[in-house]
């Protein structure tokens, strides 16, 4: 029984979460292969090898040189119909579930997005992620090839060599398709983002104004991180959606979330439960923040944060 | 231009869900509903197209009778007509969900004409299955893209925005098409008197939902579990501060 495992990369970059799929695929078979779409994508043979492909398919095709939702969606549908594989996984991420959707679609099969654990036999039975991981569903899956995204961080990468032997797919694309292919690309500047700094610092509704995050800005850029905020913070227009901590925002995991009057809604906790550490700020002792946090200051942030920036540079001298 | 918005009424948890006892549902005896926050900013979206483009929008649910007032909440900040799908029990899976919309969705345009946008959340704030849109969609023929935060209209073409990590994705799109949108796409606004007014007004439309089952089936859900921890306190008020800085010169943020 083949697992055949769809490999997110960005114009040839593999993901990290594919590696995490792959290392996913070999809990549910023993026959792993991977599936790259386009051939920017070609280069990572090793690296799916090393991490436990026995064949990688390659995809070559016009309409998959950069993104399309609907053209990978449709080659993978292709290929599941071509190699006929058990299972099919792919990265929880917005991609990866974007790219089943559309394949799940085309193939008329049922799709279990951002799985936990999977128990195969006769009927499979599957835990995943629901309120952004506050919940979690077993559900059975009945399907001709069962058409999984793995949930990101619930399976360690790890090297598991194997033959990596690669073998050319085709597939017959409508040029229509091309209607939903990216068609510009604005870069990102380089340097710190919310979903990568070390630090976060993140302020909630008990900050109070849209200048009131002047003290919690200057405590970020002091220690080299970033401000975050909750939704209750950005529902009010004091910050921007793209500083929002949550289920509907960012995803964190620095070394340290400082949550600032934050009560810990299940909606920002799952965003920030990813964090290494948390330090909570708040007036509530009783507060979900505080009780699910490593340390906590009882206080009032507006007296609190100031008083750390003047710490750190009585320290400094 | 005639937009139509699909949204789904979810529970609003504050710190901690509970579950019911035979593990089917969450317990929703002490919780407010509300409509799934990226569909939320879908809503605002129809509303601020139509403003500025002209045309009709419409709201459509599939959920327990009960998600009427989601639909009244939609047309209480603007939205023109509402359509309601209505269900007994649990939640469809997502296969027979987008089945019945997109059949629901044919009949509502053989009558008035078709949609030149069809909006929908990225994901719902709940069950998270992340593919109805997709596959109503494909069922429909039509275009689609996830994870729009912009969208403006050229012609009878959109461009759509959607962040990655490298940085902004951008989307030529023909119409008609289907999104799913995420929240920060726009600030919904909040219901002025007289749109609460106008709203009990709407007439919703009902339509009988028809799919079949698909081949994922919930069989119960579980608390994940908690990460045990015990809080250590560093003190209360500014008199902590010496207490955090020593904490971030330990764990290696203040060097």
């Amino acid at each position: 029984m083949s697992v055949l495992v769809v490999i997110e990369h960005d114009r040839g970059a593999v993901s990290a979460a594919s590696l995490e799929a792959l290392a996913a695929a070999r809990t549910i078979g023993p026959q792993v292969e991977a599936l790259t779409l386009g051939a920017a994508a070609d280069g990572a043979v090793a690296q799916l090898a090393a991490h436990g492909a026995a064949v990688v398919h390659q995809v070559h095709h016009d309409l998959l040189a950069d993104y399309g939702p609907e053209a990978w969606g449709e080659a993978v549908a292709q290929a599941v119909r071509t190699l006929q594989p058990e299972a099919v996984v792919a990265t929880g991420t917005e991609r990866g579930n974007e790219v089943m959707a559309q394949a799940a679609a085309r193939l008329d099969l049922p799709f279990v997005a951002n799985v936990l654990e999977v128990t195969t036999g006769e009927v499979w039975s599957i835990s995943r992620v629901r309120w952004g991981g506050s919940l979690i569903e077993q559900c059975t899956l009945t399907a001709a090839a069962k058409l999984l995204s793995v949930s990101h961080h619930a399976f360690d990468p790890a090297e598991a060599p194997a033959a990596g032997a690669v073998a050319a797919l085709t597939v017959v694309l409508d040029p229509a398709l091309a209607r939903t292919v990216v068609t510009e690309r604005v870069e990102r500047a380089a340097g710190v983002t919310l979903a990568t700094a070390p630090l976060v610092v993140g302020g909630g509704r008990a900050v109070g104004s849209s200048d009131a995050f002047a003290p919690l800005e200057e405590l970020a850029a002091l220690l080299g991180g970033v401000v975050g905020c909750s939704r209750a913070v950005t529902n009010n227009g004091w910050r921007n959606h793209t500083d929002q901590v949550g289920q509907t925002g960012t995803r964190i995991a620095p070394d340290l979330y400082m949550a600032c009057g934050i009560s810990g809604a299940i909606q920002h906790w799952v965003g920030a439960m990813a964090s290494k550490k948390i330090l909570a700020i708040n007036t509530d002792p009783e507060a979900n923040m505080v009780t699910k946090a490593d340390y906590a200051v009882i206080g009032d942030l507006h007296k609190v944060v100031p008083a750390i920036t003047a710490e750190i540079r009585r320290r400094r001298g | 231009m005639r937009v139509l918005v699909c949204v789904k009424r979810v529970p609003a948890p504050g710190a901690k869900i509970n579950i019911t006892a035979d593990g089917q549902a969450v317990d929703t005896a002490y919780l407010a509903f509300t409509t799934s926050p990226h569909e939320e900013c879908a809503v605002e979206e129809a509303v601020q197209l139509v403003e500025r483009h002209g045309g009709e929008s419409t709201v459509l649910t599939l959920g327990p009778g009960e998600a009427v007032e989601q639909l009244r909440y939609a047309a209480s900040i603007g939205i023109d007509k509402a359509v309601l799908l209505p269900i007994d029990g649990g939640d469809w899976d997502p296969q027979r969900t987008a089945a019945a919309i997109a059949s629901a969705i044919c009949d509502l345009e053989s009558a008035d004409g078709p949609f030149d946008l069809i909006l929908f959340g990225n994901e719902s704030a709940d069950s998270g299955n992340f593919q109805v849109g997709v596959r109503v969609a494909h069922a429909l023929g039509r275009p689609n893209v996830n994870g729009i935060k912009g969208i403006t209209l050229h012609g009878d073409s959109v461009h759509a925005r959607r962040e990655s990590d490298a940085g902004v994705e951008v989307y030529a799109v023909p119409l008609p098409a289907v999104f799913g949108v995420k929240e920060g796409i726009n600030l919904p606004r909040y219901p002025t008197m007289k749109g609460r007014l106008n709203a009990k007004k709407v007439a919703v439309e009902t339509v009988e939902p028809y799919g079949e089952a698909g081949g994922q089936q919930m069989v119960t859900l579980v608390q994940a579990a908690e990460q045990a921890s015990q809080t250590v306190m560093l003190g209360h008020g500014p008199e902590a501060a010496s207490a955090v800085v020593d904490l971030l010169e330990e764990l290696g943020i203040l060097k």
